[in-house]
């Protein structure tokens, strides 16, 4: 091989090198936008699939109470009314109420549920118990704790308390499972209160400890209000055994 | 079904109150349900042994704490920005409020020691089979104004039939809520006066651990794992060991321990 050649060799393979350089950092990022615009198509087709809620316009418009936080410091709720064309059937009201508390407010920061979590499927039996099944993002997405766990599911009672009298108690299911917790602290097991007269009404007291001079404000029993929780086992066999959290 | 526990078995005799902390990881001894492997919906035995255990009376004398340092093993629990992981700091605030319950003369048995997860209900497992003792399990939270504490009961759970000191598993905790509110109350009481902005009360909340529990059980939550440095949150451990160890001294002489471990109160 001449000199020549080799010269042409070298400064092929240098030209080679500087070409794949500039082109590797643009094909990753081609690949990457490719993946995210997958990701993105799969979210909005999931939502597409899950969210079909029918707007009919000659729905009368009302005025519905949603249930955001109030203070994202004091961690306490209250209702925004928001003015939706709502169902008279009470699943598909159900459903026009948690996607609108889905969606969460104007500022984001009183948002109580994640904003990628949607609402899977949504079921009222004749009792009155309705089962909301939502994506595991409610249950991944949540800030871990007492108090944000405890106020996404408040918000979700409270507003459906207030905008669907014929939910009386909700059961909460995340991507078709029954769960132990929400994000390791609060109860799924069993169904919270939702409509609050009906709950009070069978309501007994507990029974007092006997035998014991516990003060008198501790031998109260509180009243169940939206939110609480209550027997475990309502739902037949929605039950399962204990896992580890 | 609910499968029915009874607690009131020969675990009050077997499970000694000078229990150490490390022997109290494992489930007593004859204490029904206390394996992981036998599930508590299974039901457990019944029989003279409760009646047996109903008729020497009622003691007084609180002189367990359980302590709860929530999550652990692959479960870190709340996470802040700062890689502050909450699973780590209940533990060493574990140690505080060991270190200061111990000192005011209560025996602290912990549900864990080091980073393992017992599940929910193992942890009530160690609680049940105690004889004289009350449950607190400490959290650090995701929100909140940081450096406040708040004290959490469960809420209402639906009534519990006394069928021959019978308990079911699931609603454990049925008959202890009203002093677990007043413990609750106790202790929320001592971290208001620490912790400016925190509740003067403690607040009903559905803590999955709590309902399992068949004793005066409590959440205390601390705000929380945002702060940027985790010196912050050391801080506190002092103030709430010392809330607690003073709450707790203070609903002693307002409990009168049930006759055997897990046994309606």
């Amino acid at each position: 091989m001449t000199p020549s050649w080799k010269y042409w060799l070298i400064g092929g393979l240098v030209v080679a090198v500087l070409a794949a350089a500039i082109y590797f950092p643009i094909l990753r990022r081609r690949v990457k936008r490719a993946a995210k615009l997958q990701q993105q198509s799969e979210e909005q087709a999931r939502r597409e699939l899950t969210q079909p809620i029918p707007i009919n316009p000659s729905d009368p418009r009302v005025k519905a109470k949603v249930f955001w936080v109030s203070d994202a410091i004091d961690s306490t709720l209250a209702p925004v009314t928001v003015e939706l064309p709502l169902s008279n059937d009470p699943v598909l009201r159900s459903k026009q109420v948690l996607n609108t508390l889905l969606a969460g407010p104007v500022d984001a920061e009183l948002r109580t549920l994640p904003p990628d979590a949607s609402l899977l499927a949504f079921y009222l039996l004749p009792d009155g118990t309705a089962i909301a099944d939502f994506s595991e993002a409610l249950a991944t997405s949540i800030p871990s704790g007492i108090v944000s766990e405890q106020l996404a599911v408040n918000s979700i009672t409270r507003t459906l308390e207030a905008n669907v009298p014929q939910v009386q108690r909700l059961k909460i299911l995340i991507h078709g499972q029954e769960v132990e917790t929400l994000a390791g602290h609060l109860d799924l097991a069993g169904t919270f209160v939702v409509n609050t007269k009906v709950a009070q009404e069978p309501a007994k007291p507990t029974p007092t400890p006997s035998g014991t001079d516990q003060p008198a404000a501790a031998a109260q029993t509180p009243a169940a209000g939206p939110g609480t929780l209550t027997a475990t086992r309502t739902l037949g066999k929605l039950g399962q055994s204990e896992s580890r959290p | 079904m609910f499968g029915l526990l009874c607690m009131a078995l020969m675990a009050g005799a077997l499970v000694s109150p000078s229990l150490t902390p490390s022997q109290a990881q494992q489930p007593a001894p004859g204490a029904p349900a206390t394996s992981p492997t036998a599930s508590p919906t299974t039901g457990g035995a019944t029989g003279p042994a409760a009646s047996a255990f109903g008729t020497q009376g009622q003691q007084s004398g609180l002189n367990i704490v359980v302590l709860d340092p929530a999550h652990g093993g692959t479960d870190p629990g709340a996470r802040g920005t700062g890689g502050i992981r909450e699973s780590e700091i209940v533990l060493d605030f574990a140690v505080q409020v060991r270190r200061t319950l111990e000192l005011q003369g209560f025996q602290v048995v912990q549900t864990r020691q080091g980073n393992e997860n017992p599940s929910f209900d193992d942890r009530s497992a160690t609680t049940n089979a105690q004889r004289g003792a009350v449950f607190v399990t400490l959290h650090i939270s995701s929100t909140g104004l940081p450096g406040t504490a708040r004290v959490y009961v469960n809420s209402d759970l639906p009534p519990v039939a006394n069928a021959g000191g019978l308990i079911p598993w699931d609603r454990a905790q049925a008959p202890f809520l009203g002093l677990s509110k007043a413990f609750g109350d106790l202790v929320q009481g001592f971290l208001a006066q620490r912790f400016k902005g925190s509740p003067d009360t403690a607040q009903s909340a559905s803590v999955r651990q709590l309902r399992t529990t068949a004793a005066p059980a409590i959440a205390v939550e601390v705000s929380s794992v945002t702060v940027e440095d985790r010196a912050d949150l050391d801080r506190m451990a002092p103030g709430v060991a010392d809330a607690i160890a003073r709450g707790t001294a203070a609903f002693k002489p307002s409990y009168v321990v049930p006759s055997a471990p897990g046994a309606l109160p």
